[in-house]
């Protein structure tokens, strides 16, 4: 978060009761951006995947449509993901909070908020799911090009054709399970983070019991601490 | 197929069985190239563009008499040269008819995603349909003998079909018809076994060729075109024609059971999330409670 945001988010936190701005309107249009490429490679994956699921393609147009289109949005969804590393590296960076927190992450898949310690800007969760689809991205385009351009492969490197299939279905299937908890949490289980991430905002009740290191960042409340990034 | 549907069963009023009951007619179709009589003289390269309506396109020289180094989407039927260096040091020019194998356990039907775009006929004939192909290229993944090829204007997969158009007609394919040599024979599957076996036979008994033996390989299922080889153990030296080949264990297992593991993990995340929430229920911050600044 650049200094910029934080001024103002602690600017509109200093108003009584006023709400906190979570994320800036750009990082929300990546945020969309990025949902809606990944969606799109999402369901024609899958009705490559599986004749059962043969139908999505229809939605968007039918079979060789969805093939034209699938490795485009996949490039768009890889530069929407490099966005949002250069927007969040800073806050994505685990902390010594971030380890005092894995150890109670029971607690907190428990809703037992009391034995959870304080969260920065992001929690060690968000910072997991972030690493993985970033992580999975590079290895989706990487073996995606394969797949793209799989003539473009010589026949004496054909390994490299069955490499990328591999790869390809792998990191798929573990983006798809980070991406069910993650829309899970966001519209149902934790309570104000879907109209976050529309909004922009937050109250300062959400922004103190999900993330008081970095409620007291903006605010001023307390002393940062000195690992949360700035 | 109508024939196949139209042969006796049962017949009224007649002494005796009816003629022709419970006869078994092989209908497998399969092109057999006996490489020991081919001249490489690439008639059948023409007749295949000629009946597929497909130009002739440029040449590609690669220190060789081959038209070019691969078939082409529209360039279904290569013949492919090699100068094979015997044991003895004499020099053999070995010369393949290539195309599309139509083996009875086709890789590019395993690994297509798209109802409907590849379809294998009682008759042996694995055939693309461009109307459901979608492009994607997964075919060229599946195949053990590298032979479907892709479209960039149309952006659909294109292979020899084994002139399928004819074949249902009663003819026989385009490059059967054009070879001078007879090196080429259409017929039955058992028909064609046969033939190529007397040949091989012919082969190591007559003319010394003490390893010629006929290629058509178990590991895809057996194929609906058959080689006669000088060396049947060196299938290799005629213009890389696999010694085993076998849909890619990738693709069995992409297409096997990493389906049911992935679709059961998907639907156990799922089923996950809804047990959670049934259990564990959203997480609510309650504005009004004094320490989250509501007023007592």
């Amino acid at each position: 978060m650049s200094t910029s945001q934080v001024i103002s988010s602690v600017r509109r936190a200093g108003e009584s009761g006023g709400r906190i701005l979570r994320y800036t309107l750009s990082e929300r249009v990546h945020h969309w951006t990025g949902f809606f490429a990944y969606f799109y490679c999402l369901i024609t994956g899958l009705a490559f995947w599986s004749p059962y699921m043969y139908w999505m393609a229809a939605l968007v147009g039918g079979g060789p449509t969805a093939r034209f289109w699938h490795p485009w949005f996949g490039l768009g969804f890889t530069l929407s993901m490099f966005w949002m590393y250069k927007m969040w590296y800073r806050d994505l960076k685990t902390t010594d909070a971030d380890r005092r927190w894995s150890k109670a992450m029971k607690y907190y898949i428990e809703n037992e908020e009391e034995k959870v310690p304080p969260a920065g800007r992001f929690n060690y969760g968000q910072k997991l799911f972030f690493w993985l689809m970033f992580y999975g991205v590079i290895l989706l385009v990487l073996s995606g090009l394969g797949l793209w351009f799989v003539e473009s492969i010589p026949w004496s490197l054909r390994w490299l054709r069955y490499t990328a299939v591999t790869v390809h279905v792998v990191a798929a299937l573990a983006t798809i399970g980070a991406f069910i908890i993650h829309v899970y949490m966001s519209t149902a289980m934790v309570s104000g983070s879907f109209s976050a991430m529309v909004h922009g905002e937050v109250t300062p009740a959400w922004a103190k019991n999900h993330h008081r290191l970095w409620y007291e960042q903006v605010t001023g409340r307390a002393p940062a601490e000195k690992k949360t990034a700035l | 197929m109508s024939q196949a549907t139209l042969a006796i069963k049962r017949i009224s009023g007649h002494a005796g069985p009816a003629p022709g009951e419970g006869v078994e007619r092989d209908y497998q179709v399969c092109k057999l190239v006996d490489t020991t009589t081919c001249i490489g003289c690439k008639a059948c390269e023409v007749a295949c563009l000629e009946w597929n309506g497909y130009e002739f396109t440029d040449t590609v020289f690669d220190n060789s008499y081959q038209t070019m180094p691969e078939t082409t989407w529209k360039y279904w039927n290569l013949i492919k040269f090699n100068e094979h260096e015997n044991s003895d040091g004499t020099i053999s020019l070995l010369m393949r008819k290539d195309q599309c194998m139509h083996c009875a356990d086709p890789g590019c039907l395993a690994a297509c995603p798209a109802d409907g775009a590849i379809v294998q006929y009682t008759n042996g004939i694995v055939d693309f349909q461009q109307a459901n192909c979608i492009g994607c290229g997964y075919c060229v993944s599946g195949c053990p003998f590298d032979i479907p090829k892709f479209n960039p204007a149309t952006k659909k997969m294109f292979k020899c079909t084994l002139c399928v158009d004819r074949v249902s007609q009663g003819l026989e394919p385009a490059c059967i018809k054009s070879c001078p040599t007879g090196c080429l024979h259409f017929g039955t599957k058992e028909d064609m076994k046969d033939l190529a076996d007397k040949r091989a036979t012919q082969l190591r008994d007559n003319f010394g060729f003490e390893k010629a033996g006929v290629y058509d390989p178990a590991g895809v299922g057996g194929t609906g075109v058959i080689y006669v080889l000088h060396d049947a153990t060196n299938p290799e030296a005629y213009g890389g024609l696999p010694k085993d080949p076998h849909v890619p264990w990738v693709v069995r297992f992409w297409k096997g059971p990493a389906k049911w593991i992935g679709n059961l993990a998907m639907l156990g995340g799922i089923v996950g999330v809804t047990l959670h929430y049934l259990r564990f229920g959203p997480k609510r911050v309650d504005d009004s409670k004094p320490e989250n600044g509501g007023r007592p």
